[in-house]
């Protein structure tokens, strides 16, 4: 197994399967169905390997496994190299996870194009997938920078009527992000000599640099989370993106953000990140407040489900840089959990929009009397959204919060207030949604889950009650290397005391 | 055993739920359907409290205490939670209390739902309920307790919105579900504050630590507070949450929207006792703090008489009963107060018991009259129903706590702790026990005279169906109302008399300075004969008004109509807490969506750069305006701004 290159497999194996699906010629139809099969064996394939990913890892050390290096570009020492540990091999079974959820979700709501959707969609998790698994800041970019095209492209062509202005918000402000990241790693490069991670995670930058740096990620990540004031572009995407398009997004990219601060941000740039953490609390309370005020005086399903993301990622920004060992696996615990969540919640109303094309919620109400299995997966979901216990939406940020208040107790407290709130948004959306007596006569008809859609929930459903309930396993995982990002974190600190003192 | 006790119930919900799911196909496959979940619900019920008593019985008379772990749930650093089940008197009691009520209301449920289409959902979440409140009672550690506390409440909301057709129905759930939000942000701040004092969130070591760390300060909140005391407050806004105590006690009325049963199990047998249960369950924590101490005492007496004066004017037969629910346990939290732990135990079982009594009888009555709840359109039915009348008797009197019902021993003892606490809150609390020992007297008598005697003032068609409830129905009654009768004498001398020491074991801690329990079998003798007393003149002013002189209600009430408005209004605190909170959530939400979103932040940022690049290109170059200019522009101008503000800084 250790030169079986399981992570290079993982991540380009639906690249392969896209290659196939553009060579699929004949008639419309055929080309439909062999599309959507190819798309889904792929990346049930693509998640059955991942899952050895999980079976092989060692839960007892930091270091990074199913390590592999290839040189690239050998003159400016720059190396393919990819490899996953605690912090990101998590990620990576959530990708391949949501992948066909989406691939099986979009199998009858996709109707044109449906070639290219999926080719876009495999696109997408072999850049999502490489991102997490690259350890190289140049190969890290570039997968970075990779999934912006093709979630460019599904919301733009298969989005809603206003897809176009949501399509370039969304380009526009992540690029901008990322244009001042990529100065960023320019700057590293010249400084330390090399774009390996591992290296330049030993690596010193000067305080004064570090600031700078620290920015010009923080650009790029504060977008991606989103975190306040940079949030505007989520609800437009979320709301003008196909239902697919909406799991991934929230599923996957938005991890993406907090994800660069545990591996960039904290790691290289310790002494900034303390320097910037009460800017960072700041900004996380007001969106865990703001947000979910303006997420319950929303009357489209999407967009309030899209901005209380917003507020489960502000638990997320705190906990991770309260650096405590609590607070950061509750960050991460909360991102998975959320990946899960918010993904089901927007596959939630993909169903009732599939069959009534309208995400207002005022079109709805009463559904239960037709729709009792949606109802209960439903109620699942939002329960795991507001956190209840037995959920996997309260371990983490029960965690986080856990970590918050041994470094803040009022931040602890302020953050806390988004549990209350989170409740009142969602228990409000589900009462108009789905409780009332069923009045309207367009919702006569409405049929509750199909087979297929139950196939989608299903595994939804039991991840959801699995890390509410057992969360040991998915913990094991990530502890050593959390433990190892603290004591480095702490280590370097005690350095910068040092030669302060000096 | 005491497994299966706990997930008994759990088996039953996940088989009566897939069962709900089910369409059946016509009436008769319907009705089979209920019928099978009715048998299966009830099943497990019973056994689980079957179980609960030989649970009991092995744990409390045989003493063998000790804990069930599960499996590891938690595990991050230092903080390590189990699912586990602890096993001492006190769970005892309580797994006891609840399986055994649980087991009769699900019973009673099977007559009173059986018209209701959604039957074996309603039986469902009975025994899922049941399941959340036995994880809260076994609970070895913090976190399960707060899993448990939370699942109840979840249940709770399920079932106050079990009638989902009515707006009334839903929003009656959210406010419980929202309220009780509120009060366990406290409690998880109490959480998150022990863990930080103590390292562990697991109870048995936080209690053999605590008396060491009874001097120990906390840094919270921007200050040096002491640490227990921080902890108990933080933890006693979760009780007061759940137990509906002044301030969060505004959902529990409301709750009356659920189903009957539900009334009688959650809301007033079982969850919301759960705020006495745990104050008692953390007993060597709160011995530490007299300050907590003092807040217990001072909410729990306010709350006592506050709703104690509500419940003589409410008209709904369910209401009445909701705030002497809220009355009652006012009572039992000071008594906690004033270290009368296992005093205020007592009353929550003897208060499980005939509070249970009293609201199946509501729901008898309440089936009877066709879904009629207006105590104002009832009357003359008590030779009808006879079987309810003489129930309702029994509850009342063990309510008002008349010798030698239930609720005379049990009240008893609370009120003489009170005086003899010897402390100016013991006063206090004395003195509003005694005066809400009257009101609620009189409350009870009235809620009887207006139900069953005078004229009928209910139309011809409902007086020609008032019926009997069925045996179903009445038979959980008679096994609640032989509660009501005599688990105050037996359980005395255990619970609060000379053998409690041995009975509570280490499950109650009472430091020597809190010798209020002990004192309060010495206390003079018109101390021990004025809550009988009080209670017989209540129960005679009930009588003067609503027998001998029908008219004086209403004149009574116009001669004091502010204080009236004020009692009916039920001292405004729904109305202040929409003005404070409710509104100025959804004002807030919108303007922080239209203005800071919308106008301030799309506006100065994409969208104004947008058009301002637009702009600036045609004037500039005349160049086409496409996207990727608009783009170039934004992002130069951020990085210039970005580096302009770098030099500044460093050159400054």
């Amino acid at each position: 197994m250790d030169n079986f290159p399981l992570l290079s497999l993982i991540t380009f194996l639906p690249l392969v399967g896209a290659g196939f699906i553009l060579l699929v010629r004949g008639e419309d139809e055929v080309v439909k169905r062999n599309a959507r099969s190819v798309a889904l064996w792929t990346s049930l394939i693509t998640f059955l390997l991942s899952i050895l990913l999980w079976i092989n890892f060692d839960t007892t050390t930091a270091a990074f496994q199913f390590e592999e290096r290839a040189g690239w570009i050998p003159a400016f020492n720059i190396s393919y190299h990819l490899g996953v540990d605690g912090i990101s091999m998590l990620f990576v079974l959530l990708t391949t996870l949501l992948t066909p959820v989406c691939v099986l979700a979009s199998w009858e709501s996709i109707t044109g194009r449906v070639k290219e959707y999926m080719v876009a969609f495999l696109v997408m998790e072999t850049m999502m997938v490489g991102m997490f698994s690259s350890l190289d800041i140049l190969v890290f970019y570039v997968f970075f920078e990779g999934t912006l095209l093709p979630m460019f492209l599904i919301i733009g062509v298969w989005g809603g009527p206003n897809r176009v202005y949501a399509a370039f918000k969304f380009f526009l402000y992540t690029l901008a992000g990322s244009v001042l990241m990529l100065l960023a790693i320019l700057a590293m490069y010249y400084a330390a000599g090399t774009t390996d991670m591992p290296a330049l995670m030993a690596h010193r930058f000067a305080p004064a640099m570090q600031t700078w740096l620290w920015l010009a990620f923080f650009a790029s990540f504060a977008v991606k989370v989103p975190m306040w004031p940079f949030h505007t572009w989520l609800p437009d995407a979320h709301v003008e993106a196909p239902t697919a398009g909406s799991v991934i997004l929230a599923g996957v990219l938005l991890k993406f953000g907090a994800y660069g601060f545990l591996r960039f941000s904290l790691p290289m740039f310790p002494d900034a990140s303390v320097q910037f953490t009460p800017f960072i609390f700041s900004l996380s309370i007001v969106a865990v407040i703001y947000t979910s005020l303006v997420a319950l005086a929303q009357e489209d399903m999407k967009k309030l489900i899209a901005y209380s993301s917003v507020a489960h990622m502000g638990f997320v920004t705190v906990g991770t840089f309260t650096l405590t060992l609590q607070g950061i696996e509750g960050a991460i615990y909360q991102m998975l959990s959320h990946g899960v969540v918010s993904a089901a919640l927007f596959l939630i109303v993909g169903v009732v929009y599939d069959r009534m094309h309208s995400r207002d919620i005022a079109t709805y109400g009463g559904l239960v009397h037709r729709m009792p299995a949606y109802a209960l997966a439903f109620m699942l979901f939002m329960l795991a959204s507001v956190g209840l216990p037995g959920t996997g939406g309260f371990i983490g940020e029960f965690l986080v919060l856990v970590g918050a208040f041994q470094v803040n107790t009022w931040v602890a407290a302020l953050t806390a207030i988004g549990v209350i709130l989170g409740a009142v948004y969602m228990l409000y959306l589900y009462r108009r949604v789905i409780f009332g007596k069923l009045t309207k006569d367009s919702l006569k008809d409405i049929f509750d889950l199909s087979p297929r859609e139950v196939a989608v929930f299903a595994p939804l459903v039991v991840v959801v009650l699995w890390m509410g309930i057992y969360p040991v396993p998915f913990l094991d995982v990530m502890d050593a290397s959390v433990v190892n990002l603290i004591d480095r974190f702490e280590a370097a600190r005690a350095v910068t005391a040092t030669l302060a003192g000096r | 055993m005491s497994v299966a006790v706990v997930f008994l119930p759990l088996l039953g919900f996940a088989i009566a739920g897939m069962m709900a799911l089910s369409t059946p196909a016509d009436a008769e496959s319907r009705a089979r359907l209920d019928r099978a979940a009715q048998w299966v619900t009830c099943g497990a019920m019973v056994l689980s409290g079957l179980f609960a008593v030989a649970v009991f019985y092995d744990v409390v008379v045989l003493g063998n205490v000790g804990t069930v772990v599960l499996f590891t749930w938690i595990d991050s650093g230092a903080l390590e939670v189990s699912w586990a089940l602890k096993l001492d008197t006190l769970s005892a009691v309580m797994m006891m209390t609840v399986s055994v009520v649980a087991a009769l209301i699900h019973i009673y449920s099977v007559g009173y739902m059986h018209h209701d289409p959604g039957v074996p959902r309603f039986m469902a979440y009975l025994n899922l309920f049941t399941f959340f409140m036995l994880m809260l009672v076994t609970s070895d550690n913090l976190v399960q307790l707060y899993f448990g506390w939370e699942g109840v409440g979840l249940v709770s909301y399920l079932l106050i919105g079990f009638w989902y057709d009515r707006p009334s129905a839903n929003a009656a759930a959210i406010k419980a579900f929202v309220v009780n939000r509120v009060g366990d942000f406290g409690f998880a701040l109490g959480i998150f504050a022990t863990y930080m004092l103590f390292e562990t969130v697991h109870l048995d070591t936080i209690f053999s630590a605590a008396a060491g760390k009874s001097d120990a300060v906390i840094q919270v909140f921007g200050g040096e507070f002491h640490a227990l005391t921080v902890i108990c407050l933080l933890l006693f806004v979760g009780a007061m949450g759940k137990s509906a105590q002044l301030g969060l006690h505004t959902w529990l009325p409301d709750a009356m929207e659920g189903p009957t049963p539900v009334s009688a199990l959650i809301h007033a047998a079982t969850m919301v006792t759960a705020g006495v249960f745990m104050v008692a369950r953390l007993s060597p924590l709160f011995e530490f703090s007299d300050v907590a101490l003092a807040v217990v005492t001072i909410v729990g007496a306010s709350t006592a008489i506050f709703a104690a004066t509500v419940a003589c004017v409410q008209n709904d037969i369910k209401r009445v009963i909701a705030y002497s629910t809220m009355s009652q346990l006012g009572y039992m939290f000071f008594a906690l107060g004033v270290s009368a732990y296992s005093a205020g135990i007592f009353h929550l079982m003897t208060h499980a018991y005939f509070k249970a009594l009293l609201f199946l009888g509501a729901g008898s009555v309440i089936h009877a009259m066709s879904d009629e709840q207006d105590m104002r359109k009832m009357g003359g039915i008590w030779r009808m129903i006879p079987v309810t009348y003489v129930l309702m008797w029994i509850g009342s009197l063990a309510l008002a706590g008349i010798w030698p019902f239930a609720g005379f021993f049990s009240k008893d003892i609370i009120i003489e702790a009170a005086y003899a606490a010897g402390t100016g809150l013991g006063q206090y609390a004395f003195w509003v026990g005694v005066v809400a020992a009257f009101l609620t007297a009189f409350y009870s008598w009235r809620l009887l005279l207006m139900t069953f005697h005078g004229a009928p003032r209910a139309d011809d068609a409902v007086m020609a169906h008032v019926h009997e409830s069925p045996k179903v129905m009445i038979i959980p009654l008679l096994g609640l109302a032989a509660g009501a009768c005599f688990a105050g004498y037996v359980a005395y001398e255990a619970l609060v008399g000379e053998g409690a020491v041995d009975f509570w074991g280490n499950a109650i801690l009472v430091l020597p300075e809190h010798p209020a329990l002990a004192d309060a079998h010495h206390v003079p003798a018109w101390v021990k004969y004025l809550p009988l007393a009080v209670g017989v003149a209540g129960i005679g002013l009930a009588y003067v008004m609503y027998w001998l002189a029908p008219g004086l209600p209403a004149t009574v009430a116009g001669r004091f109509q502010a204080v009236y408005r004020f009692l009916v209004h039920k001292w405004y605190f729904d109305e202040l807490y929409d003005f404070l909170f409710v509104r100025p959530a959804f004002v807030l939400g919108r303007g922080f969506w239209k203005s800071g979103d919308g106008a301030l932040i799309d506006g100065v940022g994409p969208d104004g750069i947008a058009a301002a690049t637009v702009n600036l290109a045609r004037r500039a170059a005349r160049l086409q305006s496409g996207y990727l200019y608009h783009y170039a522009f934004a992002m130069l101008i951020g990085v210039a701004a970005l580096i302009t503000w770098y030099l500044f800084r460093h050159s400054g």
